[in-house]
């Protein structure tokens, strides 16, 4: 029986990300994938007529440069198409239009406030400053701070020195953002509801927080620090739907050699004398390996394909106490035309951008009280984008695709698990609140699919439906993601890696965390490193 | 024309009161100026009702520093310590803590074994941090090398004493929420509610907010240095009697009904206050016990600071959410299930987490708990001088009652009031029909009583964003302010409020090293 260097569980982007540098170094790789379909929730779905869905992920901004140009995926087919716009409506029937011309930006500002007019610029040189502190980060690995090897100590260092090179006053702003709620720090800058609040969304996407809720301003950086050819906070479409991520990296991994099978899901993970030595798939079938590599979430890795036995017991205990709550749904919705948004002037190209229908802080967070009573949002933040206005590709000619993120849908209800006619009515929900600012848009609806956290956990697999793989909170960030001690992609047995979102940066289509994680399994086989380094800043 | 001081304390709350009493044991001339009648701040006993006297502010002693009373020489007597908490349920059937068990006829094995534990794991996170608490908060990338040392000590403390394992533990719990901590712990629902509202109490969070273990932690400091819950006899007013008179046989001065109107500056220096009525008293050093808000934007005025300062201070996040409660009995209110001897104990309304956060979530939108959850106390079980007798006076401490109440608390008050005795009557049928008197101090109340802005127990949020040196803000989290002669020494200082008495102490002793900006 064949017995390959490395087995990664999961074809999603990550897993497929990991298993393309492993094979770059020359390791005899398989991903094993348990849909028929390859990338995880990074994929574009044909689930109606000739509509393709990013039926999960929507937009592209984080991916990883360094990336994208060391598998050479442009070669493969990824071509991200930058869009601008974005629109938040408001009750009163006015709204706050996000332009991509500075000067007409200022305008629209200034006609809401002309301080948080001024007040922007300060606000926009603070974010980036954040990121650009950040994004070193990403494509390294998390120092352990209890520990004494010196490379940990190195990196400490680095950290601390580039804490340093901030400067006093600095260090103090950036632990402030660090730990405050998005709407305090918004509030520290701008007056203006609704601008608050088209700023603010970015900030609780996928977290089961409210926009007061602190340590909420880091998630906002969290969406924020992405780039397109160099532009920080720029987000683009992947032409064809998400699933050209996937479908790229994964041309990219098999020119390498590496295989994937779909179809092959992990029922558990072999471990023999404390050693991982392969997978066994749901029918039953043994595939061998010199190391396993997991881009599962931690809950589902540890409590579902581990045996309890295997595993030391503090490990069981931190994979139950680790935060994984679904607050999300999505609504994939085919279109017969683009629909009419009167408040806007007709052809309006801040409908290219993600357009929203909750025009204040406290709305949001009663959209979060909401989820934390066991209800989806009554009124709920919606992220909203018709890509095929820049892509055609994902619908036929005239006819559009729209995207509609939704915040916040717990992923059970007070009144017990989900059905499919509660499913029907939260859907029904979204498409009232919309249809209030759009008189046409439901007579345009010719096919939508409805997500809840149930279908999110059921057909991708993320635990309880939570689109980073765990939440992202300060006890889940940096060296104690997914749990203390196991910050650095090396899972509890020896030869058995974490290479998904579970882990250090987190969620998001970045890679990140596939891409370190094979440096790390590199760096244990005494291979040859394959994984570049952060670009540093251009 | 006037005397001259080396120091003016403005505030004679305990911090200010312990502030001066350690300058002048030191040598200097001080003088220690309060708005009200008493000294004290709000940390007093007054009478509410003729004949009744009431703890008006504080009204439980845990966390004061054990160091301030020793090396000042205070000493007051206690009517009771070590005071138990009982979580009471409607039916009767409450939840008893000790200080290292729990108990109750509903509670489960597994939680009864788990408390010990848990109360022992946070106690030890706390003590790591309460070393901290008697440091000035250390600059960061600085040389100061009292700084330094701090923080090489917290390092330490937390990678050898505690050890690897348990820094990984309070690396992870240390940011985040009680609300999931408890539920990794405990099942029932009261022993969940009680402590999640401990987490809490003073604060504008509820326990699902990131960083109440935080705020818990910081209570917990008391009980790791061997405090208990103490009632003081006569009230809290005679820690602050005790304090004052330290101050005054050290030669400090109080005036008291002598409210400062602003502080003095000369070619931006801080030289002496400016007391109601126009008198002017000079000092060299101005110590402000008041909040950051006041002190910066009243007293001083932003222009003195530069803009950026003025800004921090003007978004210090000081939102208080609690009220306080006073009801002059007839007679010993009987709560259900609760007997004559624990009836002394602090009884703790919280039936669950989610409802402590579902009156949390009213606030958050101006409006008052419509279930409010509450600390209640019958200080008269204790002490007789606070009431006639045979009758009780009971206070409380009630969550939450937003300082921005969007209808105004002009109105408002009768229907928290009323909202407030609904539910205690719940727990206690009939003690309505014992009301004598009662007095409800919403924080709008309690700011104008106190004088302190948002009528916020700490002086200012206990956000991580707003501690340790950045409490209130950069610029000032050394006790030192951007304008030379010119300190802080309340709660809106480093560690913060509670009757700690940490902050005045701390300031007490960057002024005496001579430290300026």
């Amino acid at each position: 029986m064949k017995t390959y260097d490395a087995i990664v569980i999961g074809a999603g982007h990550n897993g497929l990300t990991n298993a393309a540098f492993l094979a770059k170094a020359g390791l005899d790789v398989v991903v094993v994938e348990r849909n028929e379909y390859i990338g995880g929730a990074t994929v574009s779905r044909n689930l109606y007529e000739d509509w393709y869905y990013s039926n999960c992920s929507y937009v592209c901004s984080l991916l990883r440069p360094e990336i994208y140009r060391a598998l050479n995926l442009a070669k493969h087919g990824l071509q991200v198409v930058p869009y601008g716009g974005g629109v938040t409506f408001m009750q009163n029937g006015d709204f706050f239009g996000n332009y991509e011309d500075h000067e007409v930006q200022y305008r629209e500002m200034r006609r809401h406030s002309p301080r948080d007019a001024d007040a922007y610029e300060r606000y926009s040189a603070d974010v980036l400053r954040y990121c650009r502190f950040i994004r070193p980060f990403l494509l390294r690995t998390p120092p352990d701070p209890t520990s004494f090897k010196p490379r940990d100590i190195q990196e400490l260092m680095y950290l601390a020195k580039k804490l340093y090179d901030l400067g006093e006053e600095q260090v103090y702003e950036f632990m402030r953002f660090f730990t405050m709620s998005v709407g305090e720090f918004l509030d520290e800058y701008f007056e203006c509801d609704v601008i608050k609040t088209h700023m603010a969304g970015s900030g609780i996407i996928g977290t089961a927080l409210g926009p007061y809720s602190p340590g909420t301003a880091y998630v906002l950086l969290h969406h924020y620090m992405g780039d397109l050819d160099g532009n920080v906070g720029s987000w683009g479409f992947s032409r064809g739907g998400m699933g050209s991520v996937s479908k790229a990296i994964a041309g990219a991994l098999e020119e390498l050699g590496g295989e994937i099978r779909t179809n092959a899901g992990v029922d558990k993970i072999l471990v023999k004398n404390g050693e991982a030595k392969g997978v066994v798939l749901e029918n039953g079938e043994e595939i061998q390996s010199r190391i396993v590599v997991s881009n599962l979430d931690a809950k589902r890795t540890f409590l579902k394909c581990m045996d309890p036995k295997d595993l030391p017991s503090e490990v069981i205990e931190k994979a139950k106490n680790f935060k994984i709550r679904g607050s999300s749904g999505k609504l994939n919705i085919a279109l017969d035309g683009l629909p009419d948004f009167p408040a806007l002037p007709k052809g309006s190209s801040l409908l290219r951008g993600d357009f929203h229908f909750i025009d204040s802080l406290e709305r949001m967070e009663r959209a979060y009280d909401d989820w934390k009573n066991g209800t989806w949002s009554q009124d709920p933040y919606v992220d909203t984008l018709i890509p095929t206005q820049v892509d055609p590709t994902m619908a036929p000619p005239g006819k559009h695709f729209m995207s509609v993120f939704v915040q916040y849908c717990p992923p059970t209800l007070a009144d017990g698990e989900w059905t499919d006619e509660k499913r029907d009515a939260f859907g029904k929900t979204v498409i009232d609140q919309m249809a209030e600012y759009s008189p046409n848009i439901k007579d345009l609806i010719l096919h939508a699919e409805v997500r809840t956290p149930r279908e999110l956990e059921n057909e991708v697999g993320l635990t309880e439906g939570n689109i980073f793989q765990g939440e992202l909170t300060l006890d889940q960030l940096l060296f104690n993601r997914p749990f203390p001690g196991y910050g650095q992609y090396r899972g509890p047995v020896r030869g058995m890696y974490m290479c998904g979102s579970s882990t250090h940066p987190g969620g998001g289509v970045m890679a990140a965390p596939g891409a370190n994680a094979a440096r790390e399994i590199l760096l244990d086989l005494k291979q040859g490193n394959t994984v570049p380094e952060d670009f540093g800043d251009d | 024309m006037t005397k001259t001081y080396d120091a003016i304390v403005i505030g004679a709350g305990h911090n200010g009161l312990i502030c001066g009493a350690y300058l002048a044991k030191a040598g200097k001339s001080v003088l220690i100026l309060d708005a009200n009648e008493q000294p004290g701040g709000a940390c007093i006993t007054r009478e509410f009702a003729p004949f009744y006297k009431v703890s008006a502010g504080a009204h439980l002693l845990h966390l004061l520093r054990p160091e301030v009373l020793s090396e000042l020489g205070i000493s007051f007597d206690l009517a009771a310590e070590n005071l138990g908490t009982i979580a009471l349920a409607e039916n009767g059937q409450h939840v008893t803590f000790g200080a290292n068990s729990i108990g109750g006829i509903d509670v489960s094995a597994d939680d009864i074994e788990a408390y010990p534990k848990f109360k022992s794991r946070m106690l030890e996170f706390a003590e790591t941090l309460a070393p901290l608490m008697l440091k000035k908060p250390p600059r960061i990338g600085k040389t100061d090398f009292e700084d330094v040392k701090t923080g090489i000590k917290l390092g330490w403390d937390i990678r050898f004493g505690l050890g690897k394992e348990k820094m990984q533990d309070f690396l992870r719990i240390v940011g985040i929420n009680i609300f999931d901590v408890l539920n990794e712990v405990f099942d029932h629902d009261l022993v969940k509610g009680a402590i999640g509202f401990d987490a809490v109490m003073g604060t504008h969070m509820g326990p699902r907010t990131p960083t109440s273990v935080l705020s818990y932690l910081y209570r917990l400091t008391g009980e790791a240095g061997g405090n208990g819950l103490a009632v003081p006899k006569g009230g809290m007013g005679a820690v602050t009697a005790a304090l004052a008179d330290a101050a005054q046989k050290g030669g400090a001065e109080i005036r008291l009904s002598a409210p400062v109107k602003r502080i003095v500056t000369s070619d931006g220096v801080a030289t002496g206050v400016e007391i109601d009525g126009g008198e002017i008293v000079s000092a060299p050093i101005v110590i402000s016990n008041a909040d950051p808000k006041r002190t910066f934007l009243s007293l001083l005025g932003a222009r003195h600071v530069e803009a950026g300062f003025a800004h921090r201070i003007n978004k210090i996040r000081i939102r208080g959410s609690v009220a306080k409660l006073h009801l002059a009995l007839n007679g010993v209110p009987q709560f259900s299930g609760v007997d004559d001897t624990a009836r002394g104990e602090r009884l703790v309304i919280a039936p669950s987490m989610q409802h402590v956060e579902r009156a949390f979530d009213h606030s958050k939108y101006g409006e008052m708990s419509e279930h409010p959850v509450m600390e209640i106390t019958i200080p008269s079980l204790h002490d007789s001088s606070l009431a006639p007798e045979g009758k009780h006076v009971l206070s409380a401490n009630i969550l939450y009652a937003p300082y921005t109440l969007k209808t105004g608390w002009d109105s408002g008050k009768e229907i928290f009031l009323k909202k407030v005795l609904q539910t205690i009557e719940r727990y206690a049928p009939g003690i309505s029909d014992l009301v004598a008197h009662q007095e409800l101090l919403t924080p709008v109340d309690l700011e104008n009583e106190f004088h302190m802005t948002g009528g916020h127990w700490h002086h200012g949020e206990f956000g991580i964003d707003q501690l340790l040196m950045m409490r209130p803000t950069y610029g000032a989290a050394q006790y030192k302010t951007p304008l030379p002669g010119l300190y802080l020494c309340g709660a809106g200082s480093h560690p913060g409020g509670g009757v700690m008495g940490a902050a005045g102490r701390n300031a007490a002793k960057v002024i005496l090293r001579g430290e300026t900006n």
